[in-house]
């Protein structure tokens, strides 16, 4: 296999997984401004690290109805659903030959019909079933991968891309809405609002995984627990870190040979895996989570080293 | 147009529907306007969710579009493919000693058959493939030979396509579409299989490495998904199950090609390349390529990796070498050409040109080293202005333009907005030639979807058929 070949698995993987995330996100907030206070925008912006795009878009009219487009459709904005899937219908495009039929048409297929809405009205496009497409046909997708795919290298990297981008994902959404929930990171100091953690647990599709495992009211140390911690959320920070994991682990085997990249891996998983809840929270859920998105990144870069990806 | 086209199915003695269309004509007939309406859509979907493109350059809605497919099969009688077989299989042949000759001493211009200018004045002549002694002596190992029919026995070829002819992709594909549709009509007609393609041009590309390993390491170049013909690159890669690579993907070290991958350097003996020429190598040919690799030619010249297509093939096959091709098969054969060409006049000699510009409402012009039917003339169909412009061009640049009668290209019924309908088609076989020559049955039949237009190209809009030859016994009495 080639490395070019990787590379685009690997970024087919972060693309899909992006868009897919990115559709959840703003299902869940959108669902949750309907039935509260309205900063909604402020924080999805945020999550993106985008505060100084929006406050442009924003000037321009609606607040929360233009983020989306800003998020959903626009195709400027590199990060945006529409730029996502075509990004990963590119890299899935060079790679045809290393993909099943499957793969290739559930991609393929999502990205016909995005284009084909984005090409007719505007003022008649109805966002919500646009993001409910991607959200349905991206696990199609990663179902296809799944079902179809055989287990060799190619696919190590695509699951290599899909599950860091994942695992920074949720990363990002715990640490920016804990900290406007509860300013100085202390879970105590939180006005217990309902809405407000249960949107946070929307955004990762947990609400009613954390009834099941918990079978107790929404608290903030519960939620952060189940975030980053519990290996059987597969949203969870730990869970894809051990599956970021696993693929380097197949990877070292087949090519018998470990680097730097393999190690810091190990760490992380590791590091996620033994932690306890109570001593993130005397460190600082955000020092933490910082540290963890920050050697995320670092992994990133080793695998493009170590693989020649660059 | 004034002359009748030869219909290939209708046009059996007394009006009568030629004998290998039977099953096709009676499966047009059962078939309800219904179930063939429906059939074409599905065909439709098939083709757009596999994504299967061919981005005419130009196109108008960005670079992906489908190539339309028509359900009415193409028939070829084995006696017809037979004949037309072994004519292949002798021009390919000749061809491929003019190319060896071309590139070593030019006996075919010392015995004064070809002049020497006509080689080494052509523009495709690449002075850096002089001296290389490639396996077996081949130099076009791929090759796509257009033909056209004219008659119940009239064949003549059209040109030669001997530097990175497109198109196979499509054979493969179509059949697939069609065993699908309607596998009734399989069942009735005895049609040779062509699934085996990728098998035989992968055995061939193997055949001519240098190295003598057992399983050389054969890779797909291609110049990147922008190309209009990615989607053949991709399909033949997958098929072959070899890696398919861009310029990046490999470099040259201690004169040795090698490809990147996640576990280090990987040797590569033979690249099936899709890349002209002069992108190859930007140390030796345009320094701007991006899609070639430094050191590329060193290697070949080394012995150590060998490359298919050959450099400067396109000094065979541009249409002014075309008219000398009957003449190679003579010079190096020693045979008789089996395939006639087409009547050529060209530009630069006096007389020619003379004829042609008092003739061109009834020629066909082309540029000599032009592709895709763009820069040509059909003097029957072009109005007076345009064939005036024309008229300036081939003025200015007599050597730039051969000239050669409006053939009636047979026609084939078809699907059209108005129902069933003729219009007209080509031919083009593959030859494969490695340690020995193959060719699937049949080859890529392009229709020409505007009634009357006689460019099948499908950079101008030509379609595409299913190409059927019939196992002899299905096919005797044709």
């Amino acid at each position: 296999m080639l490395s070019s070949t990787a590379k685009n698995l690997y970024w087919m993987g972060r693309y899909l997984q992006r868009a897919k995330s990115t559709a959840r996100l703003i299902e869940a907030t959108q669902r949750m401004a309907l039935q509260s206070r309205g900063e909604e925008a402020a924080g999805i912006a945020a999550i993106f690290g985008m505060e100084d795009e929006f406050r442009q878009v924003q000037q321009q009219g609606h607040r929360l109805a233009s983020l989306i487009d800003f998020l959903v459709l626009d195709e400027n904005n590199p990060s945006s659903i529409v730029s996502s899937v075509g990004a990963a219908r590119s890299n899935a495009r060079e790679e045809r030959n290393n993909l099943t039929i499957d793969v290739w048409e559930s991609l393929n297929g999502l990205w016909l019909e995005l284009g084909a809405r984005l090409r007719g009205d505007r003022a008649v496009l109805d966002r919500g079933a646009l993001i409910e497409l991607v959200m349905k046909q991206s696990v199609m997708i990663f179902g296809a991968a799944q079902v179809t795919l055989l287990r060799d290298e190619a696919y190590n990297f695509l699951q290599l891309g899909a599950f860091l981008e994942r695992g920074d994902n949720t990363a990002r959404i715990l640490d920016v809405k804990f900290q406007l929930l509860c300013p100085g990171g202390d879970p105590n100091t939180s006005g217990l609002d309902y809405f407000a953690w249960a949107e946070m647990l929307a955004c990762i599709g947990a609400v009613r995984t954390y009834r099941r495992i918990y079978r107790s009211a929404l608290d903030p140390v519960k939620v952060a627990e189940l975030m980053m911690l519990r290996r059987d959320v597969p949203r969870s920070v730990h869970h894809c870190l051990w599956m970021v994991d696993l693929n380097m682990r197949e990877l070292a085997e087949t090519y018998g040979a470990r680097g730097e990249a393999d190690r810091l891996a190990g760490e992380l998983h590791a590091r996620l895996r033994y932690a306890r809840v109570e001593q993130i929270f005397q460190i600082g859920l955000h020092k933490f989570l910082g540290g963890v998105r920050e050697d995320i990144a670092t992994l990133s870069d080793e695998i493009g080293r170590q693989f020649l990806l660059d | 147009m004034a002359v009748k086209a030869f219909d290939e199915m209708n046009s059996g003695t007394g009006g009568l529907v030629r004998a290998p269309y039977r099953g096709v004509a009676d499966w047009l007939a059962r078939t309800s306007p219904e179930r063939v309406a429906a059939t074409r859509h599905e065909v439709d979907l098939f083709y757009r969710r596999n994504g299967i493109t061919f981005g005419a350059y130009g196109a108008v809605d960005g670079h992906e579009t489908t190539i339309p497919f028509d359900i009415i099969p193409r028939v070829i009688a084995w006696d017809e493919w037979d004949f037309l077989h072994k004519g292949l299989v002798q021009r390919v042949k000749a061809l491929n000693a003019f190319l060896a000759d071309t590139y070593s001493t030019r006996e075919i211009c010392r015995a004064g058959v070809i002049p020497e200018n006509q080689i080494l004045m052509n523009a495709e002549f690449v002075a850096m493939a002089q001296g290389l002694a490639l396996p077996g002596g081949i130099h076009a190992h791929i090759a796509g030979i257009d033909l056209v029919r004219v008659g119940e026995k009239d064949f003549y070829v059209l040109e030669d396509n001997v530097r990175t002819p497109s198109g196979v992709s499509y054979v493969l594909e179509n059949r697939e579409v069609m065993m699908r549709l309607a596998p009734e009509l399989f069942s009735a007609m005895r049609v040779l299989p062509v699934a085996n393609y990728s098998e035989e041009l992968l055995a061939t590309l193997r055949s001519v490495s240098f190295s003598d390993e057992a399983a050389p390491n054969v890779v797909l170049l291609t110049p990147g998904h922008f190309n209009s013909a990615y989607f053949e690159h991709a399909y033949l890669a997958d098929e072959m199950g070899i890696e398919l690579v861009e310029g990046s993907d490999l470099f040259v070290d201690e004169g040795r090609v090698y490809m990147r991958t996640p576990r280090g350097p990987q040797r590569v003996d033979v690249i099936y390349r899709r890349v002209d020429d002069a992108f190859l190598d930007p140390l030796e040919m345009r320094p701007d390529s991006f899609l070639g690799v430094a050191g590329l030619l060193g290697a070949l010249r080394a012995g150590r990796v060998n490359i298919v297509n050959a450099l400067g093939n396109g000094v065979a096959d541009d249409k002014s070498t075309y008219t000398y091709v009957p003449e190679m098969i003579r010079f190096y054969l020693g045979e008789e050409p089996i395939l006639s060409n087409v009547p050529t006049w060209r530009c630069d000699r006096p007389d020619d040109f003379k004829y042609v510009l008092e003739h061109l409402s009834e020629l066909v012009v082309k540029e000599v080293h032009g592709s895709g039917g763009k820069g040509m003339l059909v003097g029957p169909t072009s109005s007076k202005a345009e064939i005036e412009a024309f008229a300036g061009f081939v003025r200015a640049r007599p050597d730039n333009y051969i000239a050669q009668p409006t053939l009636a290209l047979s026609t084939c019924p078809t699907f059209v907005a108005q129902g069933i309908a003729p219009r007209h088609v080509d031919l083009r076989p593959y030859v494969l030639s490695g340690r020995k020559t193959t060719i699937i049955p049949g080859g890529l039949t392009r229709v020409a979807l505007k009634e009357g237009s006689l460019v099948v190209n499908s950079s101008q809009g030509g379609g595409t058929k299913d190409t059927w030859v019939l196992a002899p016994e299905a096919g005797a009495g044709g």
